[in-house]
């Protein structure tokens, strides 16, 4: 048990769907578990269910009929929010306007009746923890949007909530101070140890934060996975595209391989079926003299992002294959090249018609 | 040059304008105060009327002060919660509820006074007492305080507020007054006002609804002009003047605060 976070709860969600009066489908019946001290991200594109999820788990909604959600192994299905013990940090954060910043820190305290000097102590420690020292007697409308963001995680954190429930928390800041409050947020969350669910559709949020990654679509879950596996080893092709770049080539398989308008591509030995759809990442193809390269294609487009190229070739797949390629290649557009591609790099998706 | 004579020539017609609205208002004030109003100010100037009226209307007066203040508490009683609720509830139902509430802005006070009438009138006592009138101006009154109200918290997006004080532990009535209240003050002030104006000058509802016990300050200021000297009719004019300016300049106050936020 962490001393400044308290004990975070073991998650279980069974059966949770959700269905509005008007008969649309938000969320189709899921099960999920999380782990005590686990960072779990629902990460999807808007109306995918993942904020519904969150507002189940947070008590914000009921589930329809047979879904179920435990703490530990205490059922808080028909608890309302205010007795779950949940923190909470919305995408507008939500922080009181009527109130200074040590006092919006210290309401939910004041709300469980702990003394004026236990909460001052409290609210000096998150406020530490979250460095917004100075910021105290401020008024909310008197804060930058970085400031509103730690004062809403500070507010939510300073409960000793069971589970912490981040709602797109970075979304509303502009991109520079994003980066910066994500890293914070990773190192807070870690130092924790808390039970954190965070919503976002910003997949490099989803991958810095994340011990595991939800992919929603639909109303669904895509896929459940670690960073790692949701990346490099993605159950379908609406995960491949939405997590990171992604090209998706087609073609018959013929004597393990893989053939392409551009030549053909060595697929690894599990491989055997009659036609296949695969994923490949832009930075696992290597571009290569054309020699004899069983890949052949023509550079399209060559620009330069600074730490990369974004190279686009033509002529190897039906699809134009995006490349990133180290940023000291000199690539000519117009050029012939062969392409190479480990054959563990390629990723056999199922096929979707 | 061209300039200065357009300068003049809007100033000239701001002035004549502003001289056509305000000169009735000074010439009314001004006969409260004269001894003989036929003969002019020069006949000389006198509180006698003022007291006059004092002495005949300080009933009335009072009444329309205790009926204001009572439509305020119901309105607020029943408006901020009534408000409240309607906007986190949201949907196709709190839209009709809000529709029912504002429609006595568009009917005549007549009409809801003979249906108040046709359907209580035959109560006695309460068609005797000065609740049948408050029952009539709670009625008109309650849009503005509840569309004041919905008015700020549709500006301050009130039910995540509430969603994250709830998250916080807060049950919902702690929510209502630590949150919800507060932040929805500058339209419970301007609602507020609103209703205590209204109310302290509405007329012809009252009129209706008034019986001659139960008479209020607007009522009474009919009265007076019916039958007494025109300048007991000005003196009255005179007070009602004097008691509902500082209400109008606090509620200008109050809306100017409010945008400064």
């Amino acid at each position: 048990m962490n001393p400044i976070a308290g004990h975070g709860a073991a998650v279980h969600i069974e059966n949770c769907g959700k269905t509005f009066p008007d008969g649309t489908q938000a969320l189709a019946p899921a099960s999920l578990d999380i782990v005590s001290g686990e960072t779990l991200v629902l990460l999807g594109p808007s109306g995918c269910g993942k904020t519904t999820m969150l507002r189940i788990i947070a008590g914000l909604e009921q589930p329809d009929a047979g879904g179920c959600v435990l703490f530990d192994s205490n059922d808080m299905t028909h608890v309302p929010i205010e007795q779950r013990n949940v923190g909470m940090v919305f995408q507008s954060y939500a922080l009181f306007p009527n109130m200074t910043v040590a006092d919006n820190i210290g309401y939910g305290l004041k709300i469980r009746g702990v003394d004026a000097r236990a909460r001052a102590a409290r609210v000096a420690e998150m406020v530490a923890l979250t460095n917004i020292g100075g910021l105290e007697n401020r008024r909310i409308d008197q804060l930058s949007g970085g400031q509103r963001q730690r004062v809403a995680l500070a507010r939510a954190v300073a409960i000793r909530p069971r589970v912490l429930l981040l709602d797109e928390p970075l979304t509303a800041l502009d991109a520079s101070l994003r980066d910066r409050l994500r890293g914070e947020l990773n190192r807070l969350l870690r130092s924790l140890g808390i039970t954190a669910i965070y919503v976002t559709h910003d997949q490099a949020e989803a991958m810095e934060l994340g011990d595991r990654i939800v992919v929603m679509r639909k109303g669904a879950i895509a896929q459940i996975g670690t960073p790692r596996e949701v990346y490099f080893k993605p159950q379908s092709r609406f995960v491949a595209e939405f997590v990171g770049a992604a090209n998706i080539v087609e073609g018959p398989v013929v004597e393990g391989h893989l053939m392409l308008p551009g030549g053909r591509l060595a697929l690894a030995p599990t491989a055997d079926v009659p036609k296949a759809v695969a994923m490949i990442r832009p930075e696992t193809i290597g571009i290569v003299g054309q020699g004899d390269s069983p890949l052949r294609g023509t550079i399209d487009s060559v620009s330069f992002i600074g730490d990369k190229q974004r190279i686009v070739v033509t002529g190897a797949s039906d699809r134009p294959l995006a490349i990133y390629a180290p940023n000291t290649i000199v690539a000519g557009i117009g050029n012939h090249v062969g392409l190479s591609i480990a054959p563990e790099a390629i990723r056999l998706l199922p096929r979707e018609d | 040059m061209r300039d200065r004579l357009i300068f003049i020539g809007q100033l000239g017609f701001t002035l004549f304008v502003a001289a056509f609205l305000v000169v009735p208002v000074i010439l009314s004030l001004s006969a409260g105060v004269t001894v003989n109003y036929f003969r002019g100010i020069s006949s000389g100037v006198t509180l006698q009327w003022v007291l006059q009226v004092w002495d005949l209307y300080a009933g009335e007066i009072l009444l329309s002060f205790i009926i204001a203040l009572a439509t305020l508490a119901v309105t607020l009683i029943v408006g901020v919660p009534a408000a409240y609720a309607l906007h986190v509830r949201g949907g196709k139902l709190s839209r009709v509820i809000e529709e029912i509430i504002t429609l006595p802005l568009a009917i005549p006070g007549l009409a809801i006074a003979l249906a108040l009438l046709i359907t209580y009138g035959g109560f006695g006592s309460f068609r005797r007492s000065w609740a049948f009138i408050l029952t009539g101006h709670v009625i008109f009154t309650m849009p503005f305080m509840v569309r004041s109200v919905m008015a700020v918290f549709g500006s301050i997006d009130i039910k995540t507020l509430d969603e994250g004080a709830a998250s916080l532990g807060a049950s919902p009535w702690r929510r209502f007054c630590n949150v919800i209240v507060p932040n929805a003050m500058p339209g419970i002030l301007a609602g507020s006002l609103m209703v205590v104006t209204l109310s302290l000058g509405e007329f012809n509802l009252t009129w209706m609804l008034h019986t001659p016990l139960t008479k209020t300050l607007p009522v009474g200021l009919a009265d007076a002009y019916a039958s007494m000297r025109l300048e007991v009719a000005s003196a009255y004019t005179l007070i009602f003047f004097v008691m509902i300016v500082p209400l109008l300049v606090a509620m200008q106050m109050f809306a100017d605060e409010g945008h400064k936020r």
